[in-house]
């Protein structure tokens, strides 16, 4: 029996190594596995996009030659623009950071690590499906990386198809690399739904003796939600992509029209998964900026219950509002009136969010440590992506907008924004927990500067080139667009640096920074049970399951 | 024995298994892609695959992950790791994953429902085309009728054996019960065989029969594992396996053949019944 190993902290640890990281039904130990995959295949699509903006960052095609792809610039006579080269280096960089980076992170590490400490259950419900969760997330990220690597159209490598592989652009891509991406897809969609199958189970079935489910901390119910939505939405996305699959294989016409078939089907039922997505992407980040804001404000989050139902209505919205993505395919008037309606119901529990992390914060008394910027830049990014989503929801507006780069500072501003400040956020609160050792809070603040300051000199001048009419998904552009689109890759550079040493501050921490032995090393308003344990928990926690005392500070909702 | 755990929930010892069953996973859809491509070279052209056979060794270590994990399950659960609590958590995750499996039918009967009511033309959007033009479709009155009564019967057989097993503990009728439902099973995947094979459409080229070998597939598929799942309960009966207390994958087996049933009882109102009104 597991339970038979030997505990207390005195103790080494005993498990060899292939032991501990390879057959591991820790939920820690996967959470970090999760954590550390997450970034590194993180920094890969960072680099795809670095490469990208260093070619957009004069007018004429400079670095993506068909004489090879170019370190430095070259001159525009001598290099013939490589486009299949472009599109392969977008399809990876949507697809490895909504399947393989941000999930992975925010869902699975985060989820796997604290949503058990949070409601005090001594690991999942299912600690060994839980690691083949993260194994098919690795054989998933290796599919991927075999697609790019193998023969696809134009006679050359990788698939250039856009993330979301609209047929006939991906039924008719040549060579095998699109089938190798559609089982990535696969591949990465059984292990989150495998992870949501037990999030759920965790969630609903081991809460600590006297946690109702209005008492569990918000991340926990974050996490929660996100559950739901990959459970319902991820077999739609499955389903999409087996039709995509026959028809490239075995000549179906799901969506080829000169059989029958209507490529329109596969957007809608794409994006019937696609809205979910965005959700599944930003929610457990929702749940890291609450904790984060009501600790450094000292004071408990403003509103827990509000807060929770926002989390329920947005996800349940989320299911009915897809074909705002497709304002353009020539849906009836009546459909885009409804889809609009619709998305714009959505803010209504948004904005009860961001109101409530601003009361929170609303005669707190705050401290500007590093997680504290990070979730408060959260606030502000995620607020400038939410108007700008209103507006791209009003159908007429979206008939100037769509496909523009204007549609691409928006779902940055909230999701390389977003999310990724709520990573960052959730990161440097939690190291200290993970690792027993503290982040040196100049550097911490330094990077959150540079890369608060980056990603809005890439992505806010995104929106004036959008409302001039730049296209996005281009390797080129005429001379009109070249002032905002210098600054952009300037903001690019700055944030590819301070992602850098983002990487450098968290390997410093992990080896050499400096002690944190307390349990909690920020204060009494970071109530929740993760902080009652030691820094790092032992490999079995709450073998003794907490007492009620331990986390009901605050009174009955 | 440290034994320090004070609760009810399972704490695994590290297992193999999911690491193994993801490599073969890797290997079997690697392979699947070099069987549909004809020929794949990797590692710098050194090596040239080809044929089913990375795929099939893919396919059987999924097997035999399956096997060796769910032996070991059992054997837990025997030992009488799967207190009350773990019993309900594992009912929880059996629910949940039939709530994903109806989801993936979500997918086929989107596109089923849409060309069934929208069918394309050449006028599309503005105009709609004609459903299963000139496609000689199945009389739902005939072999599929009775397909449903016969995956019906191996419902109510499925459901017989369950209440043997609950309120009886009545061996002999849990054997009888679950003999019958996995023979009927059988019957529907041979019946449905035979109506393929009598098929005027093919999967490939038409609409009509993209959709219908999807769904219909996809059940069939469903069909050959609960098949084999209450199978395998048979001979988990026959071991003495199961009690009137603890019997969870009876239980899972159970729901999912009646999973598997209602399923089919939507394709067959949809597919079969409305789709032959609908069309052309």
């Amino acid at each position: 029996m597991a339970d038979a190993a030997i505990h207390g902290h005195e103790h080494e640890d005993n498990r060899g190594f292939f032991t501990r990281w390879f057959m591991s039904t820790n939920h820690k130990d996967i959470g970090i596995l999760y954590l550390i995959v997450s970034a590194l295949v993180g920094l890969v699509s960072v680099m795809f996009t670095v490469y990208m903006r260093l070619e957009l960052m004069e007018p004429g095609v400079q670095y993506m030659c068909a004489e090879g792809a170019r370190l430095f610039a070259t001159e525009v006579a001598n290099c013939t623009p490589n486009g299949h080269l472009w599109n392969v280096l977008i399809t990876g960089h949507g697809i490895l950071m909504m399947f393989f980076v941000v999930i992975p992170a925010l869902f699975g590490g985060f989820g796997n690590y604290f949503m058990p400490l949070q409601i005090g259950a001594p690991d999942m419900a299912f600690p060994r499906m839980n690691n083949l969760s993260f194994w098919l997330y690795v054989a998933g990220t290796s599919l991927a990386i075999a697609s790019v690597f193998s023969p696809g159209g134009n006679g050359q490598l990788g698939s250039g198809v856009g993330w979301v592989l609209y047929p006939p652009l991906s039924t008719t891509e040549g060579g095998y690399s699109m089938d190798l991406a559609i089982f990535a897809v696969h591949v990465s969609g059984a292990s989150s739904i495998l992870g949501a199958i037990n999030i759920i189970t965790t969630f609903l079935n081991m809460r600590a003796p006297g946690m109702t489910l209005f008492k569990v901390p918000l991340f926990a119910w974050s996490i929660f939600i996100t559950a739901w939505l990959i459970l319902l939405s991820l077999p739609v996305l499955a389903g999409a992509i087996t039709m995509l699959l026959t028809d490239r294989n075995f000549g179906t016409t799901f969506f080829d029209p000169s059989g029958g078939g209507d490529p329109i089907l596969y957007q809608h039922i794409l994006w019937f998964f696609g809205h979910p997505e965005v959700y599944i992407v930003v929610l457990p980040g929702f749940g890291i900026a609450s904790h984060v804001i009501a600790t450094f404000s000292r004071k408990p989050v403003f509103g827990y219950l509000p807060m929770v139902w926002a989390l329920i209505a947005i996800g349940a919205l989320g299911f009915v509002v897809w074909a705002h993505h497709m304002y353009t395919v020539g849906m009836s008037l009546t459909q885009q009136s409804y889809f609009m309606l619709a998305t714009m119901v959505i803010a209504v529990p948004t904005g009860v969010k961001i109101f409530s992390w601003i009361a929170t914060m609303w005669g707190g008394s705050i401290e500007f440590k590093t997680p504290m910027l990070f979730a408060m830049g959260f606030v502000f990014l995620f607020t400038v992506g939410g108007v700008t989503g209103i507006v791209l929801s009003q159908a007429a507006i979206d008939r100037a907008y769509h496909d523009t780069y204007y549609v691409v500072a928006h779902f940055h501003y909230t999701m390389s924004m977003g999310a990724a400040f709520t990573i960052f956020a959730g990161v440097y609160f939690y190291l200290p927990k993970m690792t027993g050792r503290m982040y040196s809070e100049t550097l911490g603040k330094l990077h959150f500067w540079m890369f608060f300051i980056g990603v809005n000199i890439t992505f806010f001048p995104q929106h004036f080139l959008g409302r001039q009419g730049m296209p996005r998904r281009y390797i080129d552009y005429p001379e009109a667009f070249a002032t905002w689109n210098y600054v952009s890759s300037w903001g690019a550079m700055l944030s590819f640096a301070s992602f850098l040493l983002f990487f450098g501050i968290v390997i410093y921490t992990v080896f050499a920074g400096a002690r944190e032995t307390r349990k909690n090393p920020w204060n009494e308003y970071a109530d929740t049970l993760e902080w009652t344990l030691p820094s790092p928990p032992p490999e079995h926690t709450f073998e003794q399951l907490p007492k009620r005392e331990d986390w009901d500070k605050q009174p009955a909702h | 024995m440290a034994h320090a755990k004070n609760h009810d929930y399972h704490i695994l010892n590290p297992s193999v298994w999911p690491f193994l069953g993801a490599v073969f996973g890797f290997v079997m859809l690697f392979g699947a892609v070099v069987w549909m491509a004809g020929e794949v070279t990797i590692l710098w052209q050194a090596i040239t695959l080809g044929g089913p056979w990375l795929f099939l060794i893919g396919f059987v270590g999924v097997l035999y992950t399956m096997f060796g994990w769910w032996s070991e399950t059992i054997a837990e659960n025997q030992v009488g790791d799967h207190t009350p609590v773990v019993l309900i958590g594992l009912r929880y995750g059996f629910i949940l994953f039939i709530m994903s499996e109806v989801m993936f039918f979500f997918a086929w009967f989107w596109s089923f429902f849409k060309h069934a009511m929208y069918p394309m033309g050449p006028q599309s959007p503005a105009i709609d085309g004609q459903f299963a033009a000139g496609v000689e479709l199945f009389d739902p009155w005939h072999l599929p009728l009775i397909n449903t009564l016969i995956l019906l019967c191996s419902g109510a057989a499925a459901t017989w054996a369950h209440h043997a097993l609950v309120h009886e503990n009545n061996r002999k009728d849990i054997k009888s019960g679950l003999t019958i439902a996995i023979l009927l099973g059988l019957i529907f995947t041979v019946f449905q065989a035979y109506e393929y094979s009598h098929a005027a459409f093919g999967f490939s080229g038409n609409i009509y029969g993209a959709n219908f070998f999807m769904a219909t597939g996809f059940h069939g598929a469903h069909v050959i594992i609960g098949t084999i799942f209450l199978f395998i309960c048979l001979l988990r009966t026959l071991r003495g396996h199961f009690t009137p207390e603890n019997h969870l994958g009876f239980e899972a087996a159970a729901w999912y053949w009646h999973f598997v049933d209602v399923v089919w009882l939507f394709l067959f109102a949809a597919v079969y019944v409305w789709g032959n009104s609908m069309a052309g």
